[in-house]
């Protein structure tokens, strides 16, 4: 009990005698802001990025794609290929007894980003009403669907917060094709909202492309059970496909963020390294410029744990006063912000960057690592500095 | 021991190393401080005032020899142990008051009496007491730089008698105050010595100063060489 009214005493009596190294302090403070906002800034960027791939994908859904192609834009399937897929066991029927799948293409078109003013490649995926039935939670929030066989576009809502030249009524040219946004739809803010979708037998012959397709989404019978139509697909020699749910593979698709998290640890880890040399120089200051409270403490009988701790205390106080200030700054100002990136098919994907609690707690606890390391070394200065040494010093 | 000393040093000797050189402060030193004594240690700077007054508070340790304190040896005690025998016998009155900047005279006044068992409410009476016997009864509330120099110095001293320690121990006590603080400062020394028989040891140039103990002793080279010159 003693022992902790010491600890407490010399704490308060720290934290109170901050105003006296202000200036210094706060540099401490603001190192470790930083520090805290860029990590936040990517781990919510990934953050954002992962959970619109996550939502993009189904587990009620298969997606077929040519063997060993990485993204729907590098794969192509023909026509005789889809309909030998579409007799596969474990796919779900429509009301009317047919196989229940949409073949759709995936084509890049150009736009220009609206915070840039930069070309970018945005898809366009030609889809028909399968391909709307079998992805939940889409609607028409503006405008209408396009009608088969016209050059008319929807686009997703993301694309149009991101991209220009896409409001409703606008026409649209791809290479000598021209086309005109009928309506805007939503699909829950995952990957598809940023897409244009048109009628897929327009876009073959806009875009050339026969009777091809890049993928096939097929609905399952029994959601994640894609065996039956790896079999089919496995005892046609002719059939050379991967098969997955589409859960699956936009989880593959998300791989490639570890690299951008990794990144921002990397990053946020060689920054702290500068925030831990300031904690350090201002810890080291502060105990040299009450060198003399500290003796005069130590002569009346305080011990030399509580020097110690009130040494180290200080010094995890600036840094999570500067963990909490970075964690709030950049939830204010990037929780929920938009932003768009190249995603796996060298298309933008369009994604809100969401700090979590989770993420928010990795801050402090950075923030608190910081504090602990550059305090340790000060406070066992404090802790072994010998009582008649200090008042020498500060005579 | 005899019965009646608190202090006694046998044959300290204290060494510093500075570089490649040894610096001896006191060679064979004996010293006894009798209870409820007021001792002035006087001599030039360097004489070895500062390094005695320190041996005796506990806050530095001979190189050699003994020291009893009031029937018990305490120079082989730990950093610890060293501790908790100054929070419980020694008040330190210094030259420029030590006190917490940032703590109102009633805070720096109960910093010893964090290191004791007593409660909140408990502790409050004894600072409340302290401040009244140094005249600071209304200034409890104040920041130390809210105060004169004299006060300060009696807010030092209220912190020192607080925890009812047998020894003060006063570095140039009235070195930073003029003449009348000074004397004011004296005088309540002497009060504590006669009124409420508090043994003080205290080092001064001042020989004004020196005139309030019931003994002085010059100290030069690390030897007394005059001793009891007001007894």
């Amino acid at each position: 009990m003693k022992m902790l009214s010491q600890i407490w005493a010399v704490i308060v009596m720290n934290i109170r005698s901050l105003p006296q190294r202000l200036w210094m302090s706060l540099a401490a403070v603001l190192a470790v802001t930083v520090v805290v906002a860029v990590l936040l800034s990517f781990l919510a960027m990934a953050n954002g990025f992962a959970k619109t791939l996550e939502g993009s994908g189904s587990d009620k859904v298969a997606i077929v794609t040519r063997g060993g192609s990485q993204s729907e834009l590098n794969s192509v399937l023909s026509r005789e290929a889809v309909n030998a897929v579409a007799v596969a066991p474990g796919i779900a029927k429509k009301a009317d007894g047919t196989p229940f799948y949409s073949a759709e293409l995936y084509v890049v078109v150009d736009a220009i980003k609206r915070s840039s003013g930069t070309e970018v490649n945005l898809p366009l995926r030609g889809i028909d009403q399968a391909g709307f039935d079998l992805r939940d939670n889409v609607s028409i929030v503006e405008g209408r669907m396009f009608t088969p066989g016209n050059n008319e576009l929807i686009v997703g809502q993301k694309v149009l917060e991101q991209f220009t030249g896409f409001e409703l009524g606008k026409e649209v040219n791809f290479g000598k094709s021209r086309w005109v946004v009928v309506g805007v739809f939503s699909t829950g803010g995952n990957a598809f909202e940023s897409e244009l979708w048109a009628d897929a037998r327009t876009v073959q012959d806009q875009f050339r492309r026969g009777n091809s397709y890049q993928t096939m989404r097929i609905r399952l019978e029994e959601p994640g059970n894609v065996q039956g139509i790896i079999d089919t697909v496995e005892a046609d020699p002719t059939l050379n496909l991967d098969v997955k749910t589409e859960a699956e593979y936009f989880s593959e698709q998300g791989r490639a963020l570890r690299g951008m998290v990794y990144f921002g640890w990397g990053i946020s880890i060689v920054m702290a390294l500068g925030a831990l040399a300031g904690a350090l120089n201002t810890m080291f200051t502060s105990v040299a410029s009450r060198s003399r409270e500290i003796a005069t403490l130590r002569a009346i009988g305080f011990s030399n744990v509580s020097a110690f701790f009130g040494t180290l205390a200080e010094s995890v106080v600036l840094s999570i006063i500067g963990g909490i200030v970075g964690a709030v700054l950049s939830f204010t100002f990037l929780d929920g912000m938009t932003a768009s990136t190249l995603g796996a098919s060298f298309t933008q994907v369009v994604f809100s960057f969401e700090l979590s609690p989770e993420l928010f707690i990795n801050g402090i606890i950075l923030s608190l690592i910081i504090g602990l390391v550059g305090g340790i070394f000060p406070a066992w200065r404090a802790a072994r500095l010998p009582v008649v040494v200090a008042f020498r010093n500060a005579a | 021991m005899t019965d009646g000393n608190l202090f006694e040093l046998k044959g300290i000797s204290k060494r510093f190393v500075k570089g490649k050189e040894a610096i001896s402060i006191f060679g064979d030193l004996d010293m006894t401080i009798k209870k409820g004594d007021f001792l002035a240690i006087m001599g030039p700077s360097g004489s070895g005032k500062t390094t005695l007054l320190n041996m005796l508070g506990g806050v530095d340790q001979p190189t050699g020899g003994e020291v009893w304190f009031d029937g018990q040896r305490i120079d082989k005690y730990s950093e610890g142990q060293m501790a908790k025998w100054r929070a419980g016998n020694i008040g330190f009155i210094f030259q420029f008051y030590n006190l917490m900047p940032m703590l109102s005279a009633a805070r720096n006044v109960e910093l010893p009496l964090l290191l004791t068992n007593l409660s909140a409410s408990q502790r409050k009476k004894s600072v409340d007491t302290a401040l009244e016997l140094v005249g600071l009864g209304d200034r409890a509330k104040h920041l130390p730089k809210e105060m004169s120099g004299g006060q300060q110095q009696r807010v030092a001293i209220a912190r020192a008698i607080v925890s009812d320690p047998k020894l003060l121990l006063c570095d140039e006590p009235t070195g930073d105050l003029d003449r009348h603080t000074a004397d004011e400062i004296l005088e309540m020394l002497q009060l504590l010595n006669e009124k409420f028989g508090k043994t003080i040891v205290m080092v001064t140039h001042d020989g004004a100063a020196a005139k309030y103990a019931k003994h002085v002793l010059h100290l030069d080279k690390g030897e007394f060489v005059e001793k009891d010159l007001v007894a």
